[in-house]
């Protein structure tokens, strides 16, 4: 599977907010967000910006806070403290195709103070090894993505069925649609729940771990959906544990540090980031960064230190 | 959700069809029907060898239609039977049936534990301490307050135990609040069998045996208030959630990114189970397995989106229980058997066959 990438989206200008993205693209800029669990301090002042239209990738060691990230960013948890404003391009002015009525998120509004139902219109999040003992077909895991969309005691309607089959088409799951989720490989079941949270019509795709447990062709064309999805102007942000991946994937990189509750080492461009002055002493490795032969993108070895 | 494990799973397995509009409608109407037949056939089933038309003759009399339609004024005899005896015992049994099962229905999703219905948390253990207290007493006239109150302290208790051990430790997970209501459970049961060898005399054992095996043979119109005005209230209400527990599908963390309120809904819907068991177990004593089978049985039928579960299971369990009953009072007649008997006998292999399949699954 050969690995194409978007100029547009690769030539991004590193972190500073405001970056310009796709027409209605937001990017989201995570500011001191602070959350501790049982008197442990998970995260402490965290700032970590994605820009609209790209792929950030979240990046660090075990336990540095990365889904706990995320968790706090898709309102899953409350943090104790900070805010997550969502950062628009300057075009995005509110026009009908930029931000609808049912999204009616405006930019530098805090998605932490938004209600949770709105913020599911502008959040979609897919959580790690999301599974389930119900015997449920993919069609209705999909359905599920318009929730938020009405009203708590309505079913699906017509317009629903239509939006959900559309993101099965966008993922390339359309031929699954009415297949028992537990019956799917892990890379089908990784394109449905993108389905799932395409339904929801988000401006931000936030993805724990979207590649865990998958082999590696599927890691590649998960990845290549993520990549596809960014192009369509939807703003992901990723946590990764595989390196490489995110350097032949991501436009850009947060690296947080362990040992420092949730400390962002370095942020930026991956190819600014990902290099040996940056990882090493993060991961506790020697990297050595190669040219892919083909795409350009960095590759990373290592070895013991 | 490894690749080696879905890889084992027989990729062919057909999905149970999600119903249309249409076809849920039918399915409805289907069940729907069936439940009236069998209300109107259980009352004529017993010795007097009643016919439908009899039963319909008294009622349409009872309920002031008699001259309207030009009926003739039914027979003394059968009026007693149908409406001070079988009537309320048959509605009873049928608003008791549909309010285990919707309550069933409920937990599974919640706790997403495919084994939960009413007594998973502790609430039936509750509220048949708090009903022991009165029964021993005396106290006849506040049994159902106090079966509720037994129900609503053995949900609170559940809670706050498995809440407190998980401090700090991922919170009120399912597992966690399946042990704390296995302990309430538990202690709350020994506490009834203290206070039954305590105090109990006489005909007290046997009254209060009846009433934890379960029993609707008693059931009067007092009965069907209480039982019927709970499920038409409560049972509705929970009945409506469909679309909310549908998006627990894939855990709280999945619902809370979809915009649910999760803590307030988990609430909401499990004081509603409690309030709901707790009128139901105050009328018909602690009938097991309903709140267990009937959901599993509809959602293999219909699958297991909630919208159409919910109120499948209501209808069918109010069926089911109409039948059980019957069988109940009619199988070694003149004798009669608690109904919970009947439901167990029904319900233990049916549990047993739940695990051997989950057995096979996992």
């Amino acid at each position: 599977m050969t690995q194409t990438f978007d100029a547009r989206t690769a030539g991004l200008a590193p972190t500073s907010s405001g970056g310009h993205g796709p027409a209605g693209a937001a990017g989201l800029a995570a500011e001191r967000v602070r959350w501790s669990v049982g008197g442990r301090l998970i995260l402490d002042d965290v700032d970590v910006t994605a820009p609209p239209g790209a792929v950030t990738g979240l990046l660090g060691p075990n336990g540095t806070g990365k889904s706990t990230l995320l968790r706090l960013v898709a309102g899953v948890e409350r943090p104790d403290g900070g805010r997550v404003a969502l950062i628009g391009s300057p075009d995005d002015d509110g026009s009908p195709g930029g931000a609808t009525a049912s999204r009616a998120a405006a930019d530098g509004e805090d998605v932490l103070a938004m209600p949770r139902r709105r913020r599911a219109r502008t959040l979609a999040f897919v959580e790690q090894d999301a599974a389930t003992e119900l015997p449920v077909t993919v069609l209705d895991a999909v359905l599920l993505g318009r929730t938020p969309h009405r009203s708590l005691l309505a079913g699906p309607t017509e317009d629903d069925h239509e939006l959900a089959r559309a993101a099965l088409d966008r993922t390339g799951a359309a031929d699954l649609a009415a297949r028992e989720i537990g019956t799917l490989s892990g890379g089908e079941r990784q394109r449905v729940h993108m389905a799932r949270a395409l339904a929801q019509q988000p401006r931000v795709l936030l993805l724990d771990e979207p590649t865990n447990h998958l082999d590696v062709a599927a890691q590649l064309a998960t990845m290549r959906l993520v990549r596809d999805l960014a192009g369509d102007g939807v703003t992901v942000l990723a946590a990764l544990h595989d390196l490489s991946l995110a350097a032949a994937t991501c436009d850009h990189a947060v690296v947080l540090a362990p040992g420092h509750a949730g400390h962002v080492v370095a942020a930026g461009p991956v190819a600014e980031v990902l290099v040996p002055e940056v990882i090493d002493p993060v991961y506790g490795v020697r990297t050595t960064v190669l040219r892919h032969p083909r795409t350009g993108r960095p590759v990373l070895t290592f070895d013991e230190v | 959700m490894s690749e080696t494990r879905a890889a084992t799973r027989p990729r062919t397995a057909p999905a149970p069809a999600t119903l249309s509009r249409g076809r849920l409608a039918a399915w409805l109407g289907g069940t729907t029907a069936v439940l009236l037949t069998s209300v109107v056939v259980a009352v004529t089933i017993g010795p007097a060898g009643l016919t439908p038309s009899d039963v319909g003759q008294v009622v349409a009399t009872r309920l002031g239609l008699g001259d309207w339609l030009g009926l003739a004024t039914p027979d003394r005899l059968d009026d007693g039977i149908v409406w001070q005896l079988r009537l309320p015992r048959v509605l009873t049994a049928a608003a008791v049936g549909a309010g285990l099962a919707v309550c069933g229905v409920v937990m599974q999703s919640l706790t997403r534990n495919p084994l939960a219905d009413p007594y998973l948390l502790g609430l039936s253990s509750g509220a048949s301490l708090g009903a022991a207290c009165v029964l021993v007493l005396g106290w006849l006239a506040v049994l159902p307050v106090a079966a509720f109150v037994g129900a609503a302290a053995a949900l609170a208790a559940t809670l706050a135990l498995a809440s407190a051990a998980g401090r700090g430790a991922g919170g009120l997970t399912p597992a966690r609040t399946v042990l704390a209501g296995l302990a309430v459970s538990q202690l709350a049961a020994a506490a009834t069998s203290f206070v039954i060898f305590w105090s109990a005399t006489g005909d007290q054992y046997r009254e209060i045996l009846a009433w934890l095996l379960g029993s609707v043979a008693g059931a009067d119109w007092v009965s069907v208030a209480v039982a019927g005005g709970a499920v038409l209230l409560l049972g509705t209400l929970l009945a409506s959630t469909g679309s909310v527990l549908d998006a627990f599908t894939f855990g709280d963390t999945s619902a809370a990114a979809l915009g649910v309120p999760v803590a307030r809904v988990r609430w909401l819907l499990l004081l509603g189970v409690a309030l709901l068991t707790g009128a139901l177990v105050s009328q018909s004593g602690a009938i097991g397995f309903v709140g267990l089978i009937l959901p599993h049985t509809v959602r293999f039928l219909v699958g297991s989106r909630h919208r159409a579960l919910l109120p499948l299971s209501m209808l069918c369990g109010a069926t089911f229980l109409v039948w059980a009953d019957t069988l109940a009072r009619t199988v070694f007649a003149p004798r009669e058997l608690p109904v919970g008997i009947v439901t167990a006998a029904i319900g233990a292999p049916v549990f047993a066959l739940l695990l051997w399949k989950g057995r096979a699954r996992a």
